[in-house]
């Protein structure tokens, strides 16, 4: 699966919990989720929960740790579909 | 000692036949009916199959909420509450920023069985199979008792007491006395007060096993909520939110705010569950205690009420409230103020009820109007026996309100009234 079009499809599923939306558009892999782009962090199980549906995977508790920026997100993402 | 006098400067409400006051308004005046049939009442074998629901549009969403509440929020009485809050605010001339904190400015907004709206059924099937995993941030405060005013105070910003009381029928009432109570003692300048609740077969399904709810009108929705008529056979449960900014006189002329109405008083007790009291019914002593005290407090003779907005909610307690209003109000049988109750419209929204019938009391007052009491074919006699039928509008009519008082009676034997003068400037 093409990481770009997960990079479009992850900030689809992120822009709600994103306060100040300007910042999405000029999104980059470094942005980090709660230091960047402000989301609260009690958000961040939303958008697992968001995440798993979207793509039918599974995200364990010890990489949702891992899961800081958008970049690794969508490695995170990346590596769950193939291993489907 | 610090005695504030308190006035009304801002209304907001979310009613199952109208979104908003001025929508509201109109709604009142041509007795447009909100009570549906609902098929899940049906399906799942409930002898009342109809209720009294808010049907909330995007598009009203958008005029209040961010694209986080548009589309995430689920709790009915969460939305309710905070759609009905921001129009308050709005109303009293009221801004917030994202930035700051407002320390003179509280809360209170109330809710009946709120984690048991039926947005909740989610948060229930997940459990029960297991994926407790897959609970979201939003399980948590959209099933506290106090959710309303969380989610509401994450748009506003008010730093003052933030208190979301829960008694059952009154808490609507009760919300706006604990303002009031508040802002007379110094400790705010203002107070967003209300009241919620959400509505759907969790709350209604135990008020249906009671056999309180109307259980004769599943195929005539809009007839089946009749207050003080003599065919009434229980009450249409509904939901719905009704919000008031309340603040301190000095307050509000500082700031040239449009002023709706003073509080003269606020009232509130509870029969005990003695004397004829009980979970359910109310002990009478303890009622007429109530409305006296309200009115002594506020120095208002019977004969200067204008209005009385009743509980009045469609069952054998109709006639006993009229009892009770006349052994409170005293004088002859023809000697009595018109009274009213927005319920043949809107069902009886439990927790909502008694905020949203303020905000009705308080659009009377405005706009020089008392509703009528749709849906009686035949008064019941009980209550002929006690008030004369022209007490009792079955049309809307045109008059001055100056004084009106309204009171709400809860489960637990809770009552509660509140003394309201119209603001005349000048």
């Amino acid at each position: 699966m093409d990481k770009n079009k997960i990079q479009e499809e992850l900030k689809n599923i992120i822009a709600v919990y994103v306060p100040e939306k300007e910042i999405l558009d000029n999104l980059t892999l470094e942005h980090d989720l709660i230091n960047d782009l402000k989301i609260n962090s009690a958000h961040i199980v939303d958008i697992v929960l968001d995440i798993e549906e979207k793509y039918d995977i599974m995200i364990e508790d010890d990489v949702i740790m891992q899961m800081g920026t958008i970049g690794q997100a969508i490695d995170i993402i990346h590596g769950k579909v193939l291993e489907k | 000692m610090i005695n504030n006098r308190v006035v009304i400067t801002g209304i907001g409400v979310v009613a199952p036949n109208a979104l908003g006051a001025v929508d509201f308004e109109v709604a009142l005046k041509e007795g447009r009916s909100g009570i549906r049939f609902f098929e899940a009442s049906q399906s799942l074998n409930f002898r009342c199959q109809i209720g009294g629901v808010p049907v909330i549009t995007d598009d009203y969403k958008a005029r209040y909420f961010d694209d986080y509440y548009q589309n995430k929020l689920e709790n009915k009485a969460i939305i309710y509450a905070c759609l009905a809050g921001l129009e308050a605010w709005e109303n009293a001339g009221l801004g917030h920023h994202k930035d700051s904190i407002d320390f003179d400015s509280g809360m209170i907004m109330g809710s009946g069985a709120l984690g048991m709206d039926s947005s909740n059924k989610a948060v229930f099937s997940k459990i029960l199979e297991g994926n407790v995993k897959r609970l979201g941030s939003r399980a948590i405060p959209e099933s506290m008792s106090s959710g309303g005013a969380a989610y509401l105070n994450q748009i506003l910003g008010l730093g003052n007491r933030i208190l979301s009381n829960s008694s059952a029928c009154i808490t609507g009432t009760e919300s706006v006395l604990l303002g009031y109570e508040h802002l007379k003692s110094g400790k705010a300048k203002r107070m967003l007060c209300g009241s919620t609740e959400g509505d759907g077969v969790f709350i209604w399904g135990a008020f249906d096993a009671m056999r309180i709810l109307t259980s004769d009108s599943n195929e005539d929705p809009i007839n089946g909520s009749r207050p003080m008529c003599n065919s009434s056979v229980g009450f249409v449960p509904g939901g719905g939110s009704g919000a008031m900014v309340l603040e301190t006189l000095e307050s509000a002329q500082s700031r040239g705010a449009k002023i709706y109405a003073e509080i003269l008083s606020a009232n509130v007790n509870s029969g005990g569950l003695r004397d004829g009291g009980s979970m359910t019914a109310p002990n009478s002593n303890a009622v007429i205690r109530c409305i006296k005290n309200s009115l002594h407090e506020a120095k208002v003779p019977s004969d200067e009420i204008d209005l009385i907005s009743g509980h009045l909610t469609g069952t054998k307690g109709d006639a006993t409230e009229i009892k009770n209003w006349k052994k409170a109000l005293g004088g002859t049988q023809d000697q009595f103020p018109l009274i009213n109750t927005p319920k043949s419209m809107i069902g009886h929204c439990i927790a909502g009820a008694g905020s949203i019938e303020l905000v009705a009391t308080l659009l009377q007052m405005e706009k020089s109007f008392v509703h009528g009491n749709y849906n009686i074919k035949g008064i019941h006699p009980d209550i002929t026996a006690e008030i004369p039928v022209s007490s009792i509008p079955v049309q809307t009519v045109y008059k001055e309100i100056n004084t009106a008082i309204k009171a709400n009676f809860g489960f637990g034997d809770l009552n509660c009234s509140i003394v309201l003068r119209k603001w005349q400037d000048g």
